[in-house]
C-alpha cells in the first residue's frame, strides 16, 4: 500500500469504519446513562440561592476559591488545551469542509497562520498537563492507564496535524493520513472512555447541581 | 562554443544565447551548481558531431500517446522538441517512419549495436494478464519486449503515470493486470518521469543530465528527479495565500472563483500531489490547470485515479458513510437493550430487597 492509497483508505474504509462504530457508541451510552434514571426524591426542596443545576454547569467551568493558586497548571493548562482544542477541531477551514461535507452544516474558518499559533499553543499545554501528572506524586496516584491512553489519542491528532501542515518529519501525504487516522482511532475510543465527556459534562452537572440544589447546597 | 546543433537551431530562428539561457535554466531547475549549464550546453552541443549519438530506444506500452504528445508538440520549435537532435532516437513508434519489420529491425540493430549503453524511455503500463495478451507489438506481449530490450540498457526511464505507476490502466478494478515498469525490472537504474502527461522540460532535463553526466539525477524515494518532484504543487502555488486566509472558492464560477481563491474545497489534489507544474507551467509558461482555474488532479501521484474522486476537497471522505445510518439504529437499540437489562436488574434488586430489622443486627 503507497501512501495514497493508505490516505485514501483512511478517508474511506477507515473513516467509515470510525464514524460507525464512534456513533454507535455514542447513541448506546447516551440511551444507557439516562436510562438509568433515580429514585425520586420524596423531601421538600429546599430552595438556596445559587443552587441549581444551571447554576452549577456554570460553577464548574471555575476554579474554586483558592484553587487557582493551589493547582495553577490544572486549571490554566486544562482552559488553554480545551479552548484551544475546540479552535483547532471547529475553526481549520479543512475541518470545516469535512463536517459540512458530514452534516451540511458549516461556518467561516481562521487564517490558517492562527491556527497554527493554537495548535502550538495547546500542544504545549498538553505536554505540561501530562508532565504535571507526572510530576505530581497525588495526580501520579490517581492516574490509571485510561488518563495516560486518553491523553496519547487526544494528543495525536494534534500533533500529526501539526506536522502535516507544517511538512515535518513524513511527507505530507503520509503525515495527512496518519492525522486522519489518529483522529478515527479518537472516535472509536471516544464513546467508551472518559472522553465520553464531551458528551456527557453538562448533564450530570446539571444533574449534580439540581440533586443537590434540592437539597439546599450550592457546588 | 559551435556545434551542429547549433547550426541547426539557428536555422530554426533560436540563437545561440537563447540556446545557453535555455541549458542554465534547465542546470538552475536541476538545483545543479552554475557550471553545469555551461557543461550541458557543451556536452549537447557536441553530440551530434560526435560519431555516435547516445542511443535511446522508446518503447510504447499500454499508453495513449499523451507523453509523446507532450514532449514533441511544436507550436513553434521548441528547445524540448531540438534536444531530440543531440540523441539518435532509434525506436519510437509514433515518430518512426518505419514501421513493421522495418521498424522491428531497427530496434534490434539499436540493441546491438549499443549493448548495455542504450538508454530506453517507456511510456505505458505493462499488462500483465492473460500472459499479456492485452497488449501485443510484433506477436510479444509487451512482458516480454521490456525484460528483453532493458536487458542491455544502461538505464530506463518510465516515461508518464502508467509508466512509473501504472496509471489509468491501472485503476480500479485493472481489468488488464497493468503494472509499472518498477514492479517488472529490478536490476536497472529506473527513472519515474510521472505526470498525466510529465511535463516537457522534466523529460529534457532528465535527458540533458544524462547526456552531460553520463549519470541519472538525485531520486526520491519513488525514484523520481528530485529537483521537479522535491515540492508539493500545494507549496509553490501562486493561489497558496488564499489557502492560508481561508478564502476557497466554492464553486468554479462563484466570485471567489473570479478573485482567484484556492481551488482545496473544490477537490484540488495540490497538497498531496509532488510535481513542479506550478513553478514550470504548460506550454512554454503560458498557464497550468490551477491557473487556468481546475484543481490539480494529482496526476503524478500513484494511483491518483482512485483517490476518492477529483472534486471531492481532500478533508472529505473518499467515499460515502454507509455505514452511519446502521450504526445509529444499532447504538440505539445497543442502548436501549442494555437500559432494560439494567432496569430489570434494578427491578430485581428491589424485589430481592430484604428489610433489616434491629433484632437482626444484634443476631
Amino acid at each position: 500500500m503507497n501512501e495514497m492509497q493508505f490516505l485514501t483508505w483512511v478517508r474511506g474504509t477507515g473513516l467509515n469504519i470510525a464514524v460507525g462504530i464512534f456513533l454507535l457508541g455514542v447513541l448506546w451510552r447516551l440511551i444507557e446513562i439516562y436510562g438509568l434514571g433515580r429514585k425520586k426524591d420524596l423531601s421538600a426542596p429546599r430552595s438556596v440561592a445559587g443552587a441549581s443545576g444551571l447554576n452549577t454547569i456554570f460553577r464548574r467551568s471555575l476554579p474554586p476559591e483558592g484553587m487557582l493558586k493551589t493547582s495553577p497548571v490544572t486549571y490554566i493548562g486544562g482552559y488553554v488545551f480545551h479552548i484551544g482544542l475546540a479552535i483547532v477541531v471547529f475553526l481549520f477551514a479543512p475541518h470545516i469542509k469535512l463536517i459540512q461535507s458530514l452534516v451540511g452544516l458549516s461556518w467561516p474558518g481562521l487564517p490558517s497562520q492562527f491556527i497554527d499559533l493554537v495548535a502550538v499553543i495547546t500542544i504545549a499545554a498538553m505536554v505540561v498537563v501530562l508532565v504535571d501528572r507526572i510530576n505530581r506524586p497525588v495526580k501520579r496516584y490517581l492516574s490509571t492507564f485510561e488518563d495516560w491512553f486518553t491523553w496519547l489519542v487526544t494528543f495525536l491528532p494534534l500533533l500529526t496535524g501539526w506536522l502535516a501542515v507544517r511538512h515535518m518529519l513524513l511527507p505530507y501525504t503520509t503525515m495527512l493520513a496518519l492525522h486522519i487516522l489518529s483522529v478515527e482511532i479518537l472516535l472509536i475510543v471516544l464513546p467508551f472512555t472518559k472522553l465520553f465527556h464531551a458528551f456527557t459534562v453538562f448533564g450530570s452537572r446539571w444533574f449534580n447541581g439540581a440533586v443537590n440544589g434540592h437539597k439546599g447546597v450550592a457546588v | 562554443m559551435q556545434g551542429p546543433l547549433i547550426d541547426t537551431l539557428a536555422r530554426q530562428g533560436v540563437t545561440r544565447r537563447t540556446f545557453f539561457k535555455y541549458c542554465a535554466t534547465l542546470a538552475s531547475m536541476m538545483a545543479l551548481p552554475p557550471s553545469a549549464g555551461r557543461a550541458m550546453a557543451e556536452a549537447m552541443a557536441a553530440a551530434p558531431a560526435a560519431t555516435k549519438r547516445p542511443s535511446v530506444i522508446w518503447l510504447p506500452f499500454q499508453e495513449c500517446t499523451g507523453c509523446t504528445e507532450s514532449i514533441t508538440r511544436s507550436h513553434s520549435p521548441t528547445l524540448e522538441g531540438l534536444i531530440f537532435d543531440a540523441i539518435s532516437l532509434d525506436y519510437q513508434e509514433t515518430l518512426m517512419a518505419a514501421a513493421g519489420h522495418q521498424a522491428e529491425e531497427a530496434l534490434h540493430k539499436a540493441m546491438k549495436d549499443n549493448e548495455g549503453k542504450y538508454l530506453l524511455i517507456v511510456d505505458g503500463s505493462v499488462p500483465l494478464g492473460l500472459d499479456g495478451a492485452y497488449s501485443c507489438i510484433a506477436g510479444k506481449s509487451n512482458l516480454e519486449t521490456l525484460k528483453e530490450v532493458a536487458k542491455g540498457a544502461a538505464a530506463i526511464v518510465a516515461m508518464g503515470s502508467c509508466a512509473a505507476f501504472g496509471g489509468i490502466p491501472k485503476a480500479n478494478p485493472n481489468p488488464t493486470g497493468a503494472v509499472s515498469v518498477s514492479d517488472v525490472i529490478k536490476d536497472k537504474p529506473i527513472i519515474n518521469i510521472p505526470g498525466c502527461p510529465p511535463i516537457p522540460v522534466v523529460m529534457t532535463g532528465v535527458l540533458a543530465h544524462f547526456l552531460t553526466f553520463g549519470s541519472l539525477p538525485e531520486l526520491d524515494g519513488k525514484g523520481r528527479p528530485k529537483a521537479f518532484y522535491g515540492e508539493t504543487i500545494h507549496d509553490r502555488c501562486y493561489r497558496r495565500p488564499f489557502y492560508d486566509q481561508g478564502k476557497f472558492a466554492k464553486t468554479f464560477d462563484d466570485e471567489g472563483a473570479r478573485k482567484g481563491w484556492c481551488l482545496f474545497e473544490l477537490g484540488c489534489k495540490g497538497p498531496v500531489t509532488y510535481n513542479a507544474c506550478a513553478t514550470v507551467k504548460w506550454n512554454g509558461g503560458t498557464s497550468w490547470p490551477v491557473e487556468s482555474g481546475h484543481g490539480c488532479l494529482g496526476c503524478s501521484e500513484p494511483d491518483f485515479w482512485d483517490a476518492g474522486g477529483f472534486y471531492k476537497a481532500l478533508s472529505m471522505p473518499a467515499n460515502p458513510l454507509k455505514m452511519a445510518s446502521a450504526a445509529v439504529a444499532a447504538g440505539a437499540v445497543a442502548g436501549v437493550a442494555v437500559s432494560f437489562a439494567n432496569r430489570a436488574k434494578k427491578s430485581a434488586a428491589k424485589a430481592g430487597h430484604e428489610t433489616t430489622t434491629l433484632a437482626d443486627l444484634e443476631k
